[in-house]
This record gives C-alpha cells, sequence and structure tokens, in this order.
C-alpha cells in the first residue's frame, strides 16, 4: 500500500561541534499536497531542518518521517520520493539546461526512451526550452532556479522541498516559480515544503506556515490564523516635524503597544481598527501635527514580532 | 536503478565533457610537457655524450617526464572538477540520487583515465616524429599507455582524496607545487647512477617518482626490463591502493545520507 506524502517531526535537533543547536526539538506534520512554508530569519535553522528532511545530515536526535519512511534509516527510500533545490542552485557550469534533466533522468533510472521527451517537457514547463541548449553558465539568477526546480522534478518527487527557492530573483521570475509550485501542489498533489525569509512569499502561497527563531517553532497555522491571532492592526504616523516624535510616541502609548517603525511611530491598536477614530481625535486635541497616518492590516512579521519581541523585515536568508 | 556501470559511464562523460569545454584544462597538459621537452632537449643534450648515459637520443630520455607531468595534470583535473560540485552543490545533488558511492568516485576518474590516455597518445605521437622509436615495439607501446592510465588513476585518486576531505579547489591546486618539488627531485633529468651530488642522489632513489620515470624510460629506451616495470607498476598500485582507501573513506563521511 501507498504510504501517504506527508512529512512528520518529532523533537529533531542538530547540533553543531562547538556550536550551537541549530535545530532544538522541533515538531511538526505538513499534510499530503499541503504547501507549509518554513519561515524565518538569518541562522534560525530552516536549511539544517531542509538538510535533514532530505537526508543529507544525520540529526542528532528526534525522528522525522518524509512520505512514510524515516530519514536516518530508510534514507533511499526517501530519496527515491523526494525532489528538492537547495538554497544554491546546484548546477554545473559547463553543461547545457538540457544535458543537465538529462543526466539527472539517467541518475533516477529512468528508461532511455523517455529521458528526452521528459526533459524537453520539463524545460518547457520552466520556460527554459529556447535556453535549453546553452551552457548553464550564461543563465541569469532566475534561469538557474527554474532549471534547479526542473531538475527536483524530473523524477516525480511525492514530496518537494525548496530552500529559499526565490532569493535574489526578480519579480518576474518570482512570481512565474509561485505559480509553477502552486500548480505542482494543486494539480499534482506534491508535497512542498518550502523556506523562506519573505513574509510575502509565505503569506501568498503557503497553506500552513511555521515561523521557527533559534531553532525552535514559535508559531504555526494557516497565515489567516496566525494573523488573526495577533488581530489588532497597526497605525503608522509620521510626525510633520523631527521634533514632534517625542510627543507623537506618548501620545500613541495612550492606544496600544508601541511596535518598531522605520519611518515614524507605530502603535498596535487596543481597540482594533475603531481606535484610529480615536487616535485622530487626540492627535487634533493635543495639536500634534502628523505628515502620514496609515493603518496596517496586521502581516506574519507582526506574528514574528509578536512571538519573538523582534521583526523579521530586513533580515537576510539562512 | 540504473546499474552501478552506466552510472559509471553517465559520470566519466560528463567529466569528459567538462574538460573538453575548458580548452586551457586541454590544451595546457598537452603543450606544456612538449615545450619544456623541447627546452631541456635542447639544452641537455650534451648528457648523452656522458659515459654510461643509456642513449644517444635525449628526446627519447626524456621522453618520460612528460607522462609523470601528466599524473599531475590527473591529479588537479580530478581534484578540481570534484572540490567544485561540491562547493556548488552539484555533489548534494547527486547525493540526492540514487547514485552508489563507488560510480560518483568511479566515474569521475574514469573521465581522468580517458583524458590522460589521450595526452598519453600525443606524447608518443610527439616522440615518434621527434624519431624515438620505443624499444619494447608496439607491445610496449601498449604497456606505455596502460602505464599512462594508471598513473592517471593513481593520482587522480590523491586528487579525489584531496577534493573530498577538504571540500575545496585551493586546497586541492595548493598540491601542484609539491608534486612538482618530488618531480624535479627525481631522475628527470639525469640517470640516478650519473649523479654527481651525492645527497641529490640519495633524494632521488629515495623519490618513487624517480621509478615511474625508470619504468617508462624502460620500454622507450632499453626494451622489456622486469624490475623497472615491477616497481613501476607496484609504486603505481600502492599509491592508487591508499588514495583510493582515503577517498573512498572521505566520500563516505561526506555523503553521510
Amino acid at each position: 500500500m501507498d504510504r501517504p506524502n506527508t512529512i512528520e517531526v518529532e523533537q529533531l535537533v542538530r547540533e553543531f561541534k562547538k556550536g550551537p543547536r541549530a535545530v532544538d526539538g522541533i515538531e511538526l506534520h505538513v499534510d499530503s499536497g499541503e504547501i507549509y512554508g518554513f519561515l524565518g530569519p538569518n541562522g534560525a535553522g530552516k536549511s539544517t531542518t531542509v538538510l535533514m528532511l532530505t537526508t543529507l545530515l544525520p540529526p542528532t536526535a528526534g525522528t522525522a518521517r518524509v512520505a512514510g519512511y524515516d530519514v536516518v534509516h530508510e534514507g533511499p527510500q526517501v530519496r527515491a520520493r523526494i525532489g528538492a533545490a537547495l538554497q544554491e542552485a546546484a548546477l554545473d557550469p559547463l553543461l547545457t539546461g538540457h544535458e543537465h534533466l538529462r543526466l539527472q533522468a539517467a541518475l533516477q533510472a529512468i528508461p532511455r526512451a523517455e529521458r528526452g521527451p521528459r526533459a524537453d517537457e520539463l524545460l518547457q514547463r520552466v520556460g527554459l526550452s529556447e535556453a535549453a541548449d546553452r551552457k548553464v553558465r550564461g543563465y541569469s539568477g532566475g534561469m538557474k532556479r527554474r532549471l534547479d526546480l526542473a531538475m527536483a522534478l524530473v523524477h516525480r518527487p511525492r514530496v518537494l522541498f525548496l530552500d529559499e527557492p526565490t532569493t535574489g530573483l526578480d519579480v518576474q521570475s518570482r512570481t512565474a516559480l509561485w505559480d509553477e509550485v502552486g500548480r505542482l501542489a494543486r494539480e499534482d498533489g506534491v508535497t512542498v515544503f518550502l523556506t523562506t525569509q519573505y513574509l510575502e512569499e509565505a503569506d501568498v502561497l503557503a497553506d500552513r506556515v511555521g515561523i521557527i527563531d533559534h531553532g525552535r517553532i514559535v508559531a504555526e497555522g494557516t497565515p489567516d490564523a496566525l494573523k488573526a491571532e495577533i488581530g489588532r492592526p497597526t497605525l503608522e504616523a509620521v510626525p510633520a516635524g523631527e521634533d514632534g516624535r517625542g510627543n507623537l510616541s506618548d501620545l500613541l502609548a495612550r492606544f496600544g503597544p508601541l511596535v518598531p517603525s522605520p519611518r515614524g511611530v507605530a502603535v498596535r491598536l487596543e481597540a482594533g481598527e475603531a481606535g484610529l477614530a480615536d487616535v485622530v481625535r487626540a492627535l487634533d486635541a493635543q495639536g500634534v501635527h502628523v505628515a502620514h497616518l496609515e493603518l496596517h492590516s496586521p502581516s506574519l512579521d507582526d506574528v514574528f514580532l509578536a512571538k519573538t519581541g523582534r521583526s523579521l523585515e530586513g533580515h537576510g536568508g539562512e | 536503478m540504473t546499474s552501478t556501470f552506466d552510472q559509471v559511464a553517465l559520470l566519466a562523460r560528463r567529466s569528459v565533457i567538462r574538460t573538453w569545454r575548458q580548452p586551457a584544462a586541454v590544451v595546457f597538459p598537452l603543450l606544456f610537457p612538449m615545450l619544456l621537452l623541447a627546452v631541456n632537449s635542447g639544452g641537455l643534450r650534451a648528457e648523452t655524450h656522458l659515459p654510461g648515459f643509456p642513449t644517444k637520443s635525449f628526446v627519447a630520455f626524456a621522453l618520460a617526464v612528460p607522462f609523470i607531468q601528466g599524473a599531475l595534470f590527473a591529479t588537479m583535473n580530478a581534484g578540481t572538477d570534484l572540490a567544485r560540485d561540491i562547493e556548488s552543490g552539484f555533489m548534494s545533488r547527486l547525493s540526492l540520487t540514487p547514485l552508489r558511492g563507488a560510480a560518483l568516485l568511479a566515474g569521475q576518474l574514469g573521465g581522468v583515465v580517458v583524458l590522460g590516455v589521450i595526452q598519453a597518445c600525443f606524447y608518443l605521437l610527439v616522440g615518434l616524429a621527434a624519431g624515438v622509436r620505443p624499444a619494447a615495439g608496439i607491445l610496449g607501446v601498449l604497456v606505455l599507455l596502460v602505464f599512462a592510465a594508471f598513473i592517471a588513476l593513481a593520482f587522480g585518486a590523491v586528487g579525489a582524496w584531496a577534493a573530498l576531505r577538504t571540500g575545496s579547489t585551493e586546497a586541492v591546486q595548493s598540491l601542484f607545487p609539491i608534486f612538482f618539488v618530488f618531480l624535479f627531485i627525481s631522475s628527470m633529468n639525469i640517470p640516478r647512477n650519473l649523479m654527481a651530488t651525492t645527497w641529490f642522489r640519495y633524494a632521488a632513489t629515495a623519490n618513487p617518482v624517480s621509478y615511474l620515470l625508470e619504468c617508462v624510460r624502460s620500454l622507450v629506451i632499453t626494451g622489456w626490463n622486469g624490475q623497472a616495470l615491477g616497481l613501476g607498476f607496484a609504486i603505481l598500485a600502492i599509491v592508487a591502493a591508499v588514495a583510493l582507501s582515503l577517498a573512498s573513506y572521505s566520500l563516505r563521511r561526506r555523503l553521510v545520507r
């Protein structure tokens, strides 16, 4: 009987010599056909988790089963069922796109007669048909990422791991990759485990999000549920003059906890959106002038801030 | 699952294609030893008048050197390519396929051996064009090519081990000067029995590279010499066995999966 395309992780730990615990007892469950976004800042443990789940790094403790097989004791069975595009596009600059896919197909034991058509199909799917016979060293970053994804799909994996697949890509390439990943999950039923440093990516693409910080999962749920948990919108105000920042902070602090704002002063409104009118009235009454006033709905960054006390915006990838 | 033989063939083919697409990696190993041969043959020709010098043709004497230089290039090619695969993550990609570790190593070295034999054919053709006629005849030429393949395998394994141990192209390339020192402190330019400087003669006698050179020379200059052939092949067998064991161990550690 076919095993489910799930990912099940229990108390997974990875310690490096003379280093901290990169992954510190995480637990997670990803359902078949689900897109799971693994969100976190630099060094949070995202890539280390992916390396363990793809059998490339043995865990120090804990268990993980991918597609129903144990990553430590049933590595070959796991590898036969997964595809992975790791953080750096793992390509040979001297081979062409077509040669890459044919080599990958051959190593994955796809019958000789099917290798060419499969390579052509994947190149077309990721929009690289015209560049198929060019050496990879002439590809742009986006093209390399797309070829990397195509290589991960050669053997029709049931579980796909994507480690920061869109880092460094332009908006057009990023959107194209999102479309393809979404299609894989919806139409082919592929389970996708996606690490990202982009809040928008997790928000748009993931069915559920796990937020990792210092090797621990600090929040997990659907993007909407996580944001609803925070519940309150943020009001950002930019003072009309530099000297008005102090007064503005004092005033806004009456309406909720202040949160970091790069442009001015921001407050998470305790009273929700209804509190906006009270703030405007108070600003008017106190004679505090503002140049800009903006109400933000809760974002995943607000969730991260609420759970860790730090903002994820502005962090690089792991 | 693809058979181990198919996996080796696939990776050997990739190795050859990679080298072929880097003209410097093809041209330099062919031309540099020939330039050195030309310079040495011109400058050291007078050595052939020394009593006891084994041949009247210095080209015939010096033709053994390119074979050993070929070993250096094999080391660099095998090691650098593997280290690049590790640095770029391509090794991780291969690790995620059903590829067997032995096939990965054999495939990489298979490509190096093919290129080593092509180099040896080129050196032999240049030697023939310069009037050298191998004393051991056609069979001797075949043994020379086998020896060249064995050199590429043994020293390629050294490069592969360095790459797998360190994962760094710089570390692999740092081996080049070390091998070059071994080559220069050998019977590269003069037979050991004619070396006047005692310490140099001792150093050349202790240096395994001297016996590799003398193995090639025996086939080119003196004909069949069991002792020279035995020593040459035995040294290569030891280098290959040690280097392949170390490379396999490092590969297993790198492919903890």
